[in-house]
């Protein structure tokens, strides 16, 4: 049994390379495919970059909320795995989740949500391999701050925009 | 060529938009296999498609008419190979001739994956109007709100507002990501002959003016998201294998990741004596305060950004906080515009030189050309030709109010503004024109190949990558992007990578036997640094020089007489270690003849019959023995 592990993020370190959509497309889809990547990096105004993906609240929302028991907790990482034959499409995950990070997928229309791929994500690693650290992998027990981290990320980008544009932050995002 | 392979090759997604803006009427087009092999995309694929749509009509087709062609491209490699970039082409209102011009966006990416491999535009739209492309389907949206807008803002609300149609939309799907834009600034709108086509508020295709092109069309903007996947290629578990070693290559060119060109706003003046300094009265200087550091510890505020699939990350975010220009935002600025909008501004003020980079990018100039002809303004001025009267104001050196203020006017047609707008090479006809003086005693101020304003490096210390002949002998003028090196072998390589459609920065690094195996494993062809020197590259780089042969009609240019460098090229450096150095006439003559020579051109530089025959050229020998 591994341990717990998270990626911890860093939305000011994020480059906008997209490397990790890419890379997490290949792994889970075969292909270069961003809109089917589990992390999906948000630019409302160039320079201002948030990855997005599931937090591992403690709580679950999602796990919670799925009418079909499409959902559960990987027991080893703590990611949230999806049945993908008994998932009905309904986006309940996506309402139950406090950052709106489940999305349907392009291809299949199924629940989709980051299954910290078993234990070694291959984001962090490319993200780390490129020297920006924006994603790190910690080997951490679960804690109350994650779900916070379960955000919206546009939200996110205008707290970000304000972090490096100052003032001039509160007028880039709409 | 592949004989008899039909199909779609890999790394296409086979098919283009084919659109009439007047008849508001939006079909889809496809190019044979041999045709994509031999033009592969970008550059070379647009300027197949100006042939096929224009032809022998060129010379009579106002670049500003209705008929033009305005073309976006990807190419095979586009977002697969790291650097996706965009291309855009058509018949340049700058010169007349064909520029592939390139610049970074996830538009090219959202494109491709949304079923395009490009658009070709025609006609003109009777209101604004900006192209929405999503999985929903292709439409023109009215863009009345939008005309007048700066990039800054374009970009802010058609995020919001296309966001909120696909959530509307297709609201069971989740959270919708931004759409990818490209669009035009006031300039582009105003017709400035060298406006630019702008991306993600700081990228510009700067050369050949396509800001005006869309602008003539009522196109302000082109916005794209797609949730489809990438093309499939020829050999996708090679191509993975390849792509990660790209990137650990890229990863490992250390001094551009930390810097990006942002050195050279001090190396390339105090360094190789190559930078425009005063409109290239000087090509040295010694200013500290350009240092990289001075932008790095004050306004940088991310020092790694980086453009689709990259990690060469020349890209630095900068932003100025407070003052004069607070919450003015750009890049680094990377060199070319720390030179244009500084240095030869006589602007030496790193914060200065960030407003007025940032004041370019919004109002949509290619701040490399409109700087040159701003510049070329201060130099007038200098001179008493143009006088505070004409401009209505002072316009010395060194004074950023007076050359934020002049810019501005050029992107509204204000006053002098109106003249300037034609670019550099016209604006100084017009000017000489109005003050009863012969042409060449403006044009020799005027810092031009063809019509197309030169980039920031210099020849005459002969430091730089760029030499006596580079811009002399290129198809596309002054654009230092797009040079002959030394010979058509580099200027081949350059070519390609418009054409594959990535950046040449993500082509530093990596071997160019690594970066045509990954173009073999995308597409299938059988390509390789040989086939692309020797057959591909001077297609299409003979194709383009048609293009410029026949020109017109307002500006045509003369072989052999048009195939220089500027006067002031020839003028001796007056200050550094350089000083009393220039460019050799001579030897640029004879470099010239040995270029035209390899290529397969006679000695006025007129492609041969037997060259258009070896390179499926043919339909071109009825034009050009016109100027044999």
């Amino acid at each position: 049994m591994s341990k717990p592990i998270w990626i911890a993020r860093d939305p000011a370190m994020c480059s906008g390379c997209r490397r990790c959509e890419l890379i997490c497309s290949m792994e889970h889809e075969g292909w270069m495919w961003p809109d089917a990547s589990r992390i999906r990096v948000f630019m409302p105004f160039p320079g201002i970059e948030v990855p997005h993906l599931c937090a591992q609240c403690m709580d679950y929302p999602c796990i919670a909320g799925c009418p079909t028991k499409a959902l559960s907790k990987d027991p080893n990482t703590g990611a949230v795995l999806v049945d993908r034959a008994k998932c009905i499409s309904c986006g309940a995950c996506i309402r139950a989740c406090p950052g709106s990070v489940p999305y349907m997928h392009p291809g299949d229309n199924k629940a989709t949500i980051c299954d910290l791929c078993g234990g070694s994500p291959k984001c962090v690693e490319v993200c780390a391999e490129a020297g920006y650290n924006c994603l790190t992998l910690v080997n951490e027990p679960p804690n109350v701050h994650r779900k916070i981290y379960s955000r919206n990320p546009y939200d996110t980008a205008k707290d970000l925009a304000v972090k490096l544009f100052g003032e001039k932050g509160e007028e880039v995002i709409e | 060529m592949s004989a008899n392979r039909t199909g779609v090759p890999g790394g296409y997604a086979g098919k283009w938009l084919d659109i009439d803006l007047t008849k508001d009427k939006i079909e889809t087009v496809t190019f044979p296999y041999g045709i994509l092999e031999q033009y592969f995309g970008g550059r070379g694929i647009a300027a197949k498609i100006l042939w096929d749509r224009v032809g022998e009509k060129w010379s009579e087709l106002d670049s500003l008419a209705p008929e033009n062609p305005f073309i976006v491209a990807t190419g095979p490699m586009t977002g697969i190979y790291p650097g996706a970039r965009i291309c855009v082409s058509g018949k340049s209102p700058a010169n007349n001739g064909v520029i592939g011009s390139t610049a970074a966006t996830e538009t090219a990416v959202e494109l491709k994956n949304a079923g395009y491999d490009g658009i070709i535009f025609t006609g003109k739209s009777e209101t604004p109007v900006y192209l929405l492309i999503t999985d929903n389907g292709v439409e023109l949206v009215d863009a009345k709100h939008l005309w007048g807008l700066d990039s800054e803002e374009t970009v802010i609300k058609l995020n919001k507002e296309v966001r909120d149609t696909l959530a509307k939309k297709m609201p069971r799907v989740g959270l919708w990501k931004e759409p990818a834009t490209m669009y035009i600034g006031p300039a582009g709108e105003n017709l400035v002959r060298n406006s630019a086509v702008c991306t993600k508020i700081c990228h510009a295709c700067g050369y050949g003016g396509y800001g005006a092109l869309m602008g003539s069309k009522n196109l302000k903007a082109i916005a794209v998201k797609s949730r489809g996947k990438f093309p499939q290629v020829d050999a996708p578990e090679t191509v993975k294998v390849l792509w990660r070693k790209v990137h650990a290559d890229l990863i490992a060119v250390s001094p551009m990741r930390r810097w990006g060109t942002g050195a050279m706003g001090y190396g390339a003046g105090f360094g190789t004596s190559s930078e425009p300094i005063r409109n290239w009265q000087e090509e040295w200087h010694d200013e500290k305060q350009l240092g990289v550091n001075r932008y790095m510890d004050k306004y940088w505020v991310k020092v790694k950004w980086a453009d689709f699939n990259c990690t060469t990350n020349c890209m630095k975010v900068s932003c100025i906080k407070n003052g004069k220009w607070k919450g003015d935002i750009t890049d680094v600025p990377d060199y070319e515009l720390q030179a244009y909008c500084g240095t030869n501004f006589g602007i030496y003020d790193a914060g200065d030189n960030i407003h007025l980079s940032t004041l370019m990018d919004k109002l949509g100039h290619s701040g490399i050309n409109g700087a040159n002809t701003v510049g070329l303004a201060a130099e007038l001025y200098q001179r008493g030709i143009l006088t505070e009267e004409d401009i209505g104001f002072k316009l010395e050196w060194g004074d950023v109010d007076a050359f934020d203020k002049l810019t501005r006017m050029m992107a509204y047609r204000e006053g002098i503004g109106d003249i300037l707008a034609e670019g550099s090479y016209r604006a100084a006809i017009k000017i000489a024109e109005m003050k009863g003086l012969p042409k060449k005693d403006v044009l020799k101020y005027v810092v031009h190949v063809k019509g197309i304003e030169i980039g920031a490096h210099g020849t005459r210390s002969d430091m730089d990558y760029t030499h006596d002949m580079t811009y002399a002998a290129s198809v596309q003028g002054g654009d230092h992007t797009a040079n002959v090196i030394d010979g058509y072998n580099d200027m081949s390589g350059n070519l390609y990578f418009d054409s594959a459609v990535y950046c040449s920065f993500t082509a530093r690094g990596p071997s160019v036997a690594l970066q045509f195996d990954f173009a073999k494993a995308v597409t299938g062809f059988p390509i390789n640094i040989t086939s692309w020197r020797k057959v591909n590259g001077p297609r299409i780089t003979t194709l383009q020089k048609a293009f410029l042969l026949m020109g017109g009609p307002d500006l045509t240019w003369e072989p052999i007489k048009d195939d220089d460098n500027p006067p002031r090229y020839y003028e001796p450096l007056p200050s550094g270690p350089w000083k009393g150095k220039t460019t050799d006439k001579e030897r640029v003559d004879l470099k010239i003849q040995a270029y035209f020579e390899t290529l397969g051109w006679d000695a006025r530089g007129i492609p041969k019959k037997e060259t258009l025959e070896r390179l499926d050229l043919g339909f071109l020998e009825k034009h050009m023995a016109k100027y044999r």
